[in-house]
């Protein structure tokens, strides 16, 4: 292989990290409601999808990428609450298909109401005047908004661990998981609770979409190979396992990536690969409990 | 009354496919009938799994898929005969749902949702890239069967009417085999399973084989809906194999009733016919389908069929 140079592989490592984060930050939402609330978001590549939508207009409003940073998981999370309050709500107790199947009926509505309101061809991509551009990495140039997704997503990351790990709500979520019983004799309103994972699931998935709009086409119908791989990366990593979520999440974007670079025609198919050979040694995932599967 | 309808619950192959022969003539159109027929099957290949297993799949796209390019791979550039094209389509279907199958019953729950949706993905890409074969993204053209003789009589298959029974032909020896597994121990082995599988663990049944046996079964169901839509449109659309697919399936089950025999054809009839109305004054289609499936899932998650029954209280295993 001709040009093939340890700098080109750096960078493709590189390449792969800031797509992987994408992944990490999707699949962690994923996880969070699923960890909770026992539900499958069938409309969670929705939820990015209308998140880079919101984000692209917004940005056009306000002029301010800062501000839509803001602004779209705020507008997405309250879409995530109103799901949970009226539609997701009614079904606990009722099996684990039917939120999974509500939710994929769900991400019908989201994908045309976003067609109804800006058209089939879907929004140009912005890249914000500030991160245009590449920067001197030391091996060569790459591009600065990737760096600033790697960035940004390791802030999102360590701040959704720390919210969890670290303050009383989190501590109240964690209980809420391990024994709900237990947690509502203790005076907690868990429907509060569940209401709020699920808003800020959303949030997180509607801010993995602005994020990811620069380096992608905002289409109504971008959140559904996303969401294949969003899949992807919660077998991989192990059901309703936050560390499994990102770890995955890198470990998918980096063979994507690589993939890519060698052999370009079975990109797509490689992280399905990856995720066979996961089952067949692992069912539980790499970082799953063997009885956390049902 | 009731023994009326408890007479059509135990000849349900008879009283399904003498209301099908009547079926082209209550429909606007015939084509609009031999879609719904194909999806129809489609749909009661995937329930075999979904209603009477508890097996949710989000990747049967892919045998829909295979037994289309089988088929139509086999017709455009194999020059087979139609009906060893078909049967090329179902063993492929049915290999592909062995090879699937065995990765994806290693999950439960949720978990195998999610793989036979990504599974289903790897088929997709497959196809997608192998252009010369498939066409790719302008899917595989020109799978074209006209004239030809059933015992010495000249058969027209582009007359839709003929056609239509042609491929009920197909669809009734089908619709005749998953009864027969339905009141086979089986059946009941099936049901037992998703009722509570360590139950059935604990009773002695080998409940990984029987989930993969009926896991081909359903996938060879389905390529068979496939095989017959590669013959209908005469093309291979590569939407066939996009998961969205998968989901119509799931859609069409829930919609007329799961774990129903005729249900899945009633939801077939009911999501094609509503998608014909309302695409006629507005193309926004997917939304309608997508709040209806939420109503339904949300207040009548027995489904349309489903609920007729238990209003009619007849025994839910004799239909």
């Amino acid at each position: 292989m001709t040009g093939l140079t340890f700098e080109l592989l750096c960078m493709q490592l590189l390449t792969g990290i800031a797509l992987g984060s994408i992944y990490a930050l999707l699949a962690l939402g994923l996880c969070l409601i699923f960890g909770m609330l026992n539900v499958v978001n069938f409309a969670h590549g929705a939820f990015f999808m209308v998140g880079a939508f919101m984000g692209v207009y917004f940005l056009g409003v306000t002029g301010n990428f800062w501000f839509s940073l803001i602004l779209t998981p705020l507008a997405t999370g309250v879409l995530g609450l109103v799901t949970e309050r009226f539609l997701v709500r009614p079904l606990y107790g009722r099996g684990i298909d039917y939120p999974l199947l509500l939710t994929f009926g769900l991400s019908y509505v989201l994908i045309e109401a976003m067609r109804v309101t800006f058209g089939i061809e879907g929004l140009p991509s912005v890249t914000p005047d500030g991160l245009k551009g590449t920067l001197d990495v030391g091996i060569g140039f790459f591009p600065k908004y990737r760096l600033f997704l790697i960035a940004a997503t390791t802030v999102i990351i360590f701040a959704v661990w720390f919210f969890i790990q670290k303050t009383r709500y989190g501590l109240i979520i964690k209980a809420g998981a391990a024994d709900q019983e237990i947690v509502k004799v203790l005076g907690v309103d868990i429907a509060k609770v569940w209401l709020m994972v699920f808003g800020l699931g959303c949030a997180i998935a509607g801010l993995s979409g602005i994020l990811a709009s620069p380096t992608r086409s905002v289409n109504p119908e971008m959140g559904i190979p996303i969401l294949a791989e969003s899949f992807v990366v919660t077998v991989v990593g192990g059901m309703g396992s936050p560390v499994g979520a990102v770890v995955a999440g890198l470990l998918v974007g980096v063979v994507y990536s690589m993939a890519s670079l060698f052999f370009p025609d079975l990109a797509e198919l490689s992280i399905f690969v990856l995720m066979a050979v996961v089952l067949l040694i692992r069912p539980q995932g790499l970082f799953g409990k063997a009885g956390a599967m049902g | 009354m009731k023994s009326f309808f408890q007479f059509i619950a135990r000849h349900r192959v008879l009283a399904s496919t003498l209301f099908l022969m009547i079926f082209p003539f209550i429909m606007p159109y015939e084509a609009l009938a031999i879609n719904i027929l194909i999806f129809g099957l489609f749909a009661m290949g995937f329930n075999l799994l979904f209603g009477y297993m508890g097996l949710l799949s989000f990747g049967h796209a892919a045998f829909l898929g295979i037994g289309s390019y089988l088929t139509g791979i086999g017709i455009v550039h194999y020059a087979m005969p139609w009906g060893a094209a078909i049967l090329v389509g179902v063993i492929g279907a049915a290999i592909g749902g062995l090879i699937m199958g065995f990765l994806a019953i290693r999950t439960r729950g949720i978990y195998f949702s999610m793989v036979t949706l990504a599974l289903g993905q790897i088929v997709f890409y497959c196809f997608y890239k192998a252009e010369s074969l498939t066409g790719g993204e302008n899917g595989l053209r020109g799978v074209r069967v006209d004239t030809f003789n059933i015992f010495g009589f000249p058969v027209d298959f582009l007359n839709p009417l003929v056609k239509y029974y042609i491929i009920l032909f197909f669809v009734v020896i089908a619709m005749w085999l998953i009864s027969r597994i339905l009141s086979s121990p089986l059946g009941a082995v099936m049901e037992a399973i998703r009722e509570n599988e360590k139950r059935a663990a604990a009773c002695g049944f080998d409940v990984a084989r029987t989930k993969l046996l009926v896991f081909v079964l359903s996938a060879a169901i389905c390529g068979l809906a496939g095989s017959l839509r590669a013959l209908h449109l005469s093309i291979v659309p590569i939407d066939s194999l996009h998961y969205l697919q998968s989901g119509q399936a799931v859609m069409m089950s829930i919609l007329g009733g799961m774990g129903t025999f005729f249900g899945p054809f009633v939801g077939a009839a009911v999501m094609l016919y509503l998608e014909d109305v309302v695409t006629t004054f507005t193309k926004h289609w997917m939304a309608v389908i997508g709040l209806v499936f939420m109503f339904f899932v949300l207040f009548f998650p027995k489904g349309i069929w489903g609920s007729i029954l238990s209003k009619l209280n007849l025994n839910q295993d004799s239909k």
